[in-house]
């Protein structure tokens, strides 16, 4: 407001501001929060998104409760899990007294259930329907099951095939009506009929776990026990190309979204992942678990996995990073035989030999249900503040925290030990032998013995 | 996808690799299209060169880093920053008040009657005078907003009120000398600094703390983000009184007298104490030393104001001049000489640096003080009260400015002082209880560690990628890299130490002096040998460094034997 005074000349302007301007009309309305980007008005930005990160991070340590309920009912241990394809509460879980359990995940309760062999039940997998499942038992049977949309399992199944072999793995097409078994021969079947169309055997040793590659649908892997995993196409003839490792695969998944690479779990501790146009060196090369990897699977994104693990504990993997990004234990899970990421990306599970199958979530300390938009907001706001200051040492230090059994504490330890000293042994032997008499050797092709085409 | 791997470079150089993909791509039907909105559909105006200029902080970077990876980390970095210049120069078209002004020939003429008369009637209630004239003279303090007002005087009086609405909070007579008064973080609580010690009362009055180890204390100052209550005694201590969780955080004894100067610099949070030797020293609760040292006067010092960018000091002294300097620098910007009549006193530095001066009973206001060009021939404004001046302050996102005299308190309009747009998630004169109850518990969240408080971290902006020091959040990595360089130097001069060595008694023959003596011998070269390999080794790696660094500059480490004969000057 200027005005002009007439004894002494001089135009005013005072600041004045009207109290209505900054108050909210009625009680329903939001308050009003005018704002100025002004530097000097914000001292200690830096320092007080610091110390919101430090909280972030903190509180994520407090909110990491991963685990959910346990599913009990199975009386042996778990020996496969099925995920549907088309459902996302069911889950199929066999035990080796032969008895396979339909899960509702949403209340947390077993569906159904049905003995479905004698003795072990090999491997389960879900049809591309979801109105079936196939299972493969020490009974050498091939067995087809039905599945209401309610989770009733028939209590005959559909068909039944008869074998002279075992069957060790078994996977469904993911678009055909074509099935794929592996045992003593890697078998693929079509149709009705009773007989494979298609048999394959490269070696003389016996394969345990198959998997189709789920974009390009006629690709198979196959981990066999003379140390190999083998991939075939199932419009060829033969074999495709043969990786020989060091020590045994014990299970493999695919990636979801890139066609060409899957990982697998080693017997070596150590889990590998290879892209399918190149085996000879593995894409990565994923540490710490302390024992055999009995089981990994992707998440839905591809970005990350989880693994099952001798050592009594489930580690989820990002597949970029070395080290694993998180680890579940609970104090009575024994061995852990298998491992499922959930199509809505939320949850893990996990069986394991002391007959109980674990719910977890895939984001610890993840709140779950619906969130309102500023409760998301917030979410957002922490994430990326724990990103911006992740490579502070109290964050870094906090963040990477877990407690951990002392088995696997100790035993890691000892790991490690191991690792440098022959890392040490290696570095003595070059820097005494004559230049080049010691390569140097990438990490990652180590393991790889041979690859045949 | 198919194609684009089989004409791929990689498949010409390993070509025994087989690749299977679907020949038949129909039978695939794993077919996805989104559909692409093109990037250019929303395009926003390019905001002005000028205003850009004015919200960037820091330079660009130069060159390259050393590695790819770093250099486009770098550069993403700088683009946020970019974005947060540009989001800021389009959110000034928000901040919708403007900044007062009094424009005429000789505006130091115009008194606050004039003012009065030709400003609106809001305007008007703001200039009042506080007939006190039994207690003072008074000390006062505004809260960060800038809406409650604090006053204490010497001989007890302590009042608490909306200053603007004139409601009162409390009156209370602590029937004790009263040093100093300070708001804590919000108006629902205060510190009073009285004869003997602190007490912290809450609004209406009630004693909440006496805090028995702040003992004689002068001054008070609060650091809002930290949740600090700084307090400086007549002892010579200086402490800092974490008010959140009620420890002292720090106690220094400064060895430097009665300390009854003293101002805080809002930007970095270091404490500013004024010594009667001519001296300012700047403390941080982390060090029992200064940071640093000023020497700015000749004689004992009045007053010390830091501007509100926390890159200015003022300071007046008893030799009766006033000086501005620069902290980036340490340097003396201007100084002003006041004529033999007159010796300035009490200093503040306005939102947007207006310098209010007192001398005597007078108070006088510059604009452009901190500007080295601008010799002010007379002040902006002038104001006589009726008293000598206390203590004066000003009100924050208010154009007023709050004088403590012998005879009360006056409240006079300073048109262009205070900041027309205050930002409601730091300070919100408007703001309801509830929002206050949200503000207080989101403040106790993100308090500032005191281990942060640095003199680096005043004027050194670094990018936050490449923090890795504990204490300050906003420092390089200095302190290692010199312990790695310490290393280094350490390398040069590497020796095997000796061992002393005692053989252990054998029978039998064992024990001759020959037999011992070959003994001791071969374990003392033993021990030798495996210092001189651990030795050499470390050498080796220095060396392979050395080789690695020399192409890159600002790395190498060869420095010519001339180079010791070059000045060592700057």
């Amino acid at each position: 407001m200027a005005t002009v005074s007439r004894k002494k000349k001089f135009s005013l302007k005072v600041l004045s501001r009207n109290p209505e301007d900054y108050r909210r009309e009625t009680k329903l309305d939001i308050h009003k929060a005018p704002q100025n980007p002004e530097t000097y008005l914000h001292p200690f930005t830096l320092g007080r998104e610091y110390q919101r990160a430090l909280n972030a991070t903190k509180l994520e340590r407090v909110f990491a409760k991963p685990f959910l309920c346990g599913l009990d009912g199975h009386r042996d241990s778990i020996q496969a899990l099925a995920k549907f394809p088309t459902r996302l509460a069911h889950v199929l879980s066999a035990a080796s007294d032969g008895e396979i359990r339909l899960w509702d995940l949403s209340n947390k309760k077993c569906v159904s259930s049905v003995v479905a062999h004698d003795g072990l039940v090999h491997s389960l997998c879900s049809h591309r329907s979801g109105q079936f499942f196939l299972s493969t038992g020490q009974d050498a049977n091939i067995k087809f099951w039905s599945c209401s949309e309610e989770g009733q399992i028939g209590q005959e199944p559909v068909r039944t095939i008869l074998n002279k072999h075992v069957y060790q793995g078994i996977d469904h097409h993911e678009k055909e009506d074509i099935f794929v078994t592996c045992g003593q021969s890697l078998d693929v079947w079509a149709g009705d009929r009773s007989q494979p169309f298609q048999s394959y055997k490269w070696g003389l040793d016996s394969m345990h776990h198959v998997k189709f590659n789920r974009i390009e649908t006629h690709l198979i892997a196959v981990a066999a026990d003379d140390r190999s995993i083998m991939l075939y196409d199932t419009r060829g003839g033969s074999g495709v190309q043969k990786l020989v490792m060091r020590m045994k695969t014990n299970a493999l998944s695919w990636n979801p979204m890139q066609a060409y690479m899957f990982t697998a779990a080693c017997d070596d501790f150590n889990l590998y992942t290879y892209d399918i146009r190149n085996l000879r060196i593995a894409a990565n090369k994923y540490e710490d678990h302390i024992a055999a990897v009995m089981d990994v699977d992707y998440c839905p994104t591809g970005r990350e996995f989880a693994t099952a693990g001798y050592d009594r504990c489930v580690r989820i993997y990002s597949v970029t990073e070395a080290h694993s990004r998180d680890v579940y234990t609970g104090k009575r899970m024994q061995r852990v035989n298998h491992v499922l990421w959930s199509m809505d990306n939320k949850y893990i599970l996990s069986g394991s030999d002391e007959m109980n199958v674990r719910l977890w979530k895939a984001r610890a300390s993840e709140k779950l249900g619906v969130m309102k938009p500023r409760e998301k907001t917030a979410f957002n706001t922490a994430e990326t503040l724990k990103k911006t200051f992740k490579d502070h040492p109290e964050i870094k230090r906090i963040a990477r925290h877990r407690h951990l059994p002392r088995l696997i504490y100790t035993q890691k330890k000892q790991l490690r030990e191991q690792k440098d000293a022959q890392k040490r042994k290696e570095s003595n032997r070059r820097f005494h032998s004559k230049p080049g008499a010691v390569p140097f050797v990438a990490d990652r092709t180590k393991q790889v013995v041979d690859v045949k085409d | 996808m198919a194609a684009n791997i089989d004409n791929g470079p990689r498949q010409k150089q390993k070509s025994n690799i087989r690749y299977f993909f679907p020949k038949d791509p129909d039978k695939s039907r794993a077919k996805f299209s989104f559909p692409r909105r093109s990037k250019d559909s929303i395009e926003e105006a390019p905001v002005a060169k000028e205003k850009l200029k004015k919200w960037r902080t820091g330079e660009a970077s130069k060159g390259r880093a050393r590695t790819k990876f770093h250099s486009e980390k770098i550069k993403a970095r700088e683009e946020v920053l970019e974005k947060v210049a540009e989001k800021s120069a389009r959110a000034e078209l928000l901040c919708t008040e403007e900044t007062g002004a009094l424009e005429g020939e000789r505006t130091y003429q115009i008194t606050q009657n004039d003012i009065r008369a030709s400003a609106d009637e809001a305007t008007q209630q703001k200039i009042f005078d506080l007939r006190l004239n039994q207690f003072g003279p008074y000390r006062l303090d505004y809260t960060r907003n800038g809406r409650h007002l604090l006053i204490g005087g010497a001989k007890g009086h302590v009042a608490a009120f909306d200053w603007q609405t004139k409601g009162l909070h409390c009156e209370i007579n602590v029937m004790e000398t009263v040093t100093d008064v300070k708001w804590l973080h919000q108006e629902t609580m205060f510190a009073v600094a009285q004869r003997k010690n602190v007490f912290i009362y809450d609004n209406q009055g009630i004693e909440l703390h006496c805090l028995k180890h702040l003992d004689s204390a002068v001054r008070l100052e609060f650091l809002p983000y930290h949740f600090l209550l700084v307090s400086s005694s007549a002892k010579g201590y200086l402490s800092y009184l974490d008010v959140s969780i009620g420890k002292e955080v720090s106690g220094i004894c400064t060895k430097q007298g009665r300390l009854d100067i003293m101002t805080v610099n809002s930007q970095s949070a270091i404490v500013h104490l004024g010594h009667p030797n001519g001296t300012v020293s700047l403390w941080t609760p982390n060090m029992k030393e200064p940071a640093a040292k000023i020497l700015c006067h000749a004689s004992g010092l009045r007053d010390v104001a830091v501007d509100i960018s926390g890159n200015y000091m003022a300071t007046t002294s008893l030799d009766r001049r006033l000086k501005i300097f620069d902290l980036r620098t340490y340097k003396e910007l201007s100084r002003f000489q006041y004529n033999k009549r007159y010796c300035p006193g009490v200093l503040d530095f306005s939102q947007k640096g207006i310098l209010a001066v007192s001398r005597e009973n007078v108070v006088e206001l510059y604009k452009d003080m901190t500007n080295q060009a601008y010799k002010p021939e007379k002040p902006y404004l002038y104001h006589r009260c009726d008293k000598l001046v206390q203590d004066i302050m000003f009100c924050p996102y208010e154009d007023v400015l709050g004088i403590g005299h012998g005879w009360g308190f006056s409240s006079i309009v300073i048109p262009g002082a205070g900041e027309p747009n205050f930002d409601a998630l730091e300070a919100n004169p408007y703001q309801s209880k509830s929002q206050r109850k949200q503000t207080e518990v989101r403040m106790l969240l993100d308090k500032v560690q005191p281990e942060t408080i640095t003199l680096e971290g005043s004027v050194v902006q670094v990018q936050p990628e490449t923090i890795t020091l504990e204490g300050s959040v906003v420092q390089v990595d200095l302190k290692t890299a010199a312990q790695q360089q310490e290393e280094r130097n350490k390398n040069k001069f590497l020796k095997p130490c000796k061992i002393d060595f005692t053989p252990r008694h054998k029978k039998k023959g064992g024990d001759k002096a020959s037999k011992v003596m070959q003994r001791k011998k071969g374990v003392q070269e033993e021990h030798m040998r495996s210092a001189v390999r651990t030795i050499v080794r470390t050498k080796q790696e220095a060396g392979r460094q050395r080789q690695r660094n020399k192409s890159r500059p600002g790395l190498a480490e060869g420095v010519s034997a001339l180079e010791r004969l070059k000045k060592k000057s700057a």
